[in-house]
C-alpha cells in the first residue's frame, strides 16, 4: 500500500484530475509534467484541471492480482484518452461485459483504499461508462 | 572501436531452485562460462552483472562486489558493477560489457545476469514485477504487469484480428522447443488448447500465456575479437549492441500495439551490423507474455505490423520455419528470472551459432539476434551475433 506522504504529495492529481498544460505548444499532461517533451526548456507550464471525460482506448478485466484488501478481483481496467489529449490508466466501475473500445467514460470520485481499520482512507478518481 | 567476441557461455538450470542461494547460482553460471572460455581468473579485467531487484527479493544490494567475492576474484580487485533496467537488466550488462571491450578499455570482461525470485512468496514477486512499470500512475491504479500486456493484446486483436489461438500457439511452440533444452524450467509439451483452457489472469491472457517466476543465472565471457581465436575455434562475434528507451507508462505510448523502443533499438542494430531483418536465422525474443512475442517479431522487422499472429499460426516461427524464434523455449518455457534472461538469450544464440544446440539446433544458423525488454517496453536492448 502507498505511504501517506507519497499519497498526499499527489493528492491534487488523484482527487481532482489535476495535470499540466504547456502554453507554448498547447499539449496537456496527466499526471503533471514540469518538462514539456516537445518544447523542453522553451515550454511554459501551468496547472490544469481536466474535465474528466474521454474514450476507452483498450481495456482488460483482471482476474488474478497480488492480494490487496482494497481491490477485489475481478475488476476492469482501461487505458483512457481524455478529451484534452493525454491518456491515463484507470479502473472502470462496470461489469466485465459492459465495456468496449471507443466507449465514452467519465471520472468519478471514489474511495480507492485504506490503511488498516483506523488508518487513513484514500480517495481518488475512477471512471464509469458515460 | 574494436570488434568484440563471445568466447565462453554458461547457465544454471532455471526454475524453483530452493536448495541454491543467489550467490550459489551466480557463481555456478560464472564458472561454467569461464570454464567454457578456458581463461584463468587473472585474465579477467571486469565484471558486469544484470539484476533487477535483489534488494527486494533477497534484501541484498551491492551485488557486484558480492558476485566477484564468491566467484573467487576478491584478490584481483577487479571492477564489478551491478546494472538495472528491470527485466532487461541482463542485456544491459551485456551491452555495457561490449562497450567496455569495444572501447579498448578492457580486454576480457564477464557479463552475467542473475535473479533469485523464489525466496519471497509469489504475491510479493508478482507485485515486484509491477515496479518495472509506473508504480505511481499504473500499479497504484490497479495495473499488474499481465494486465498491461492484456491491454496490448486486446488492441492488437481488435486492430489486426489476431486471435487467442495464435497467442496460444506461441506458448505451445516455445514449450515444444524447451523439451530439448536441459536448462529450461518446463520441459514438457503443452497444447494450444491447454493454454486456452487455463484460467484467465487478465482477459484475454490466460495463465499459460504468461512466463513464470524462476531462479536462474547465466554468464558470457567477452574479449577483443582479435584475441578470440587463441581461446576458441568457434568465437561468436557481437555485430551490434543497441539500447533504446520509451515512456515508462504503457498509456503514454504512441501506439499500444507496437514497442517503439524495440523498433529504435533494432533499427540501430541492423544499421550497425549492415544486416537486414531477413538475414537473421535465429532469434531469442522477449516472450514474457505470448502477445509480447507477436509484437516483438513485428517490431524487429521479421514480419509486417499486424501479421505476427498469422505467421505464428502458420508455423513460420518454428525451428525449420522462415525464422526460428525462441528455440530455447523462450521466457515462456525456460522461466523468466528477470535479470538473468538477457544473458540466457545470448548463451542460447552462442550455442546455436556454434552448432552445439543438439535437438533444438536451427539448421545452418549463422546470424542470431537477441531482444530483451524492461517492463512493458520502457527499455529494449537488441544484440546481433554472427559465427
Ligand atoms: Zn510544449
Amino acid at each position: 500500500m502507498v505511504s501517506t506522504a507519497k499519497f498526499w504529495r499527489e493528492q491534487a492529481s488523484r482527487y481532482n484530475l489535476e495535470g499540466t498544460h504547456c502554453l507554448t505548444c498547447g499539449s496537456y499532461f496527466f499526471p503533471p509534467r514540469i518538462v514539456c517533451p516537445k518544447c523542453r526548456r522553451d515550454g511554459n507550464i501551468e496547472r490544469y484541471q481536466f474535465k474528466g471525460t474521454g474514450d476507452v482506448v483498450t481495456y482488460t478485466t483482471v482476474y488474478q492480482a497480488p492480494q490487496n484488501p482494497n481491490r477485489q478481483t475481478p475488476y476492469t481496467l482501461a487505458t483512457i484518452k481524455l478529451d484534452e489529449g493525454p491518456r491515463l490508466l484507470s479502473e472502470v466501475i462496470c461489469e466485465p461485459e459492459e465495456i468496449g473500445t471507443g466507449m465514452r467514460v467519465r471520472s468519478v470520485f471514489r474511495k480507492i483504499g485504506e490503511e488498516g481499520a483506523r488508518g487513513m482512507i484514500y480517495y481518488g478518481t475512477k471512471f464509469v461508462l458515460a | 572501436m574494436r570488434e568484440v567476441a563471445i568466447i565462453g557461455a554458461g547457465s544454471t538450470k532455471f526454475g524453483e531452485l530452493w536448495e541454491k542461494s543467489f550467490r550459489d547460482i551466480s557463481v555456478e553460471a560464472g564458472l561454467r562460462a569461464i570454464g567454457d572460455a578456458g581463461i584463468s581468473g587473472e585474465e579477467i579485467d571486469a565484471l558486469y552483472g544484470g539484476n533487477m531487484s535483489a534488494g527486494r527479493f533477497i534484501e541484498q544490494e551491492h551485488i557486484g562486489a558480492l558476485i566477484a567475492d564468491y566467484a573467487g576474484l576478491t584478490g584481483l580487485h577487479i571492477p564489478a558493477t551491478r546494472v538495472e533496467a528491470a527485466c532487461a537488466s541482463g542485456a544491459l550488462a551485456l551491452h555495457l560489457a561490449v562497450l567496455s571491450v569495444a572501447s579498448g578499455w578492457y580486454d576480457f570482461v564477464i557479463a552475467a545476469g542473475v535473479e533469485k525470485m523464489t525466496d519471497v512468496d509469489s504475491d510479493i514477486a508478482d507485485d515486484l514485477l509491477a515496479s518495472s512499470v509506473d508504480r505511481e500512475w499504473e500499479a497504484i491504479c490497479g495495473a499488474t504487469l499481465p494486465s498491461l500486456f492484456a491491454q496490448m493484446a486486446r488492441a492488437h486483436m481488435e486492430r489486426y484480428h489476431t486471435t487467442s489461438e495464435q497467442m496460444a500457439k506461441v506458448a505451445a511452440k516455445n514449450h515444444a522447443n524447451a523439451i530439448h533444452n536441459p536448462y529450461a524450467q518446463f520441459r514438457r509439451a503443452i497444447s494450444a488448447e491447454a493454454v486456452l483452457n487455463s484460467p484467465l489472469v487478465a482477459d484475454p491472457l490466460h495463465m499459460l500465456d504468461c512466463s513464470s517466476i524462476a531462479d536462474g543465472a547465466a554468464a558470457v565471457v567477452l574479449c577483443a575479437a582479435d584475441k578470440a581465436k587463441a581461446y576458441t575455434d568457434s568465437p561468436v562475434y557481437v555485430k551490434a549492441s543497441a539500447q533504446a528507451s520509451d515512456t515508462i507508462s504503457l498509456h503514454d505510448r504512441r501506439d499500444v500495439t507496437a514497442m517503439d523502443a524495440t523498433i529504435f533499438a533494432s533499427k540501430k542494430a541492423y544499421q550497425t551490423a549492415s544486416l537486414e531483418p531477413s538475414q537473421i536465422d535465429v532469434a531469442e525474443v522477449h516472450d514474457s507474455y505470448t502477445i509480447a512475442e507477436i509484437l516483438a517479431i513485428e517490431d524487429l522487422g521479421f514480419f509486417n505490423k499486424g501479421e505476427g499472429g498469422i505467421a505464428t499460426g502458420e508455423g513460420q516461427t518454428e525451428i525449420g520455419g522462415r525464422i526460428a524464434i525462441n528455440p530455447s523455449g523462450g521466457l515462456k518455457a525456460c522461466g523468466h528470472p528477470l535479470g538473468a534472461t538477457g544473458i540466457r538469450q545470448a548463451v542460447e544464440i552462442t550455442q546455436q551459432l556454434r552448432g552445439e544446440a543438439g535437438k533444438r539446433q536451427v539448421p545452418n544458423a549463422e546470424v542470431g539476434l537477441t531482444h530483451n525488454i524492461g517492463g512493458t517496453g520502457g527499455t529494449a536492448i537488441v544484440h546481433i551475433f554472427t559465427s
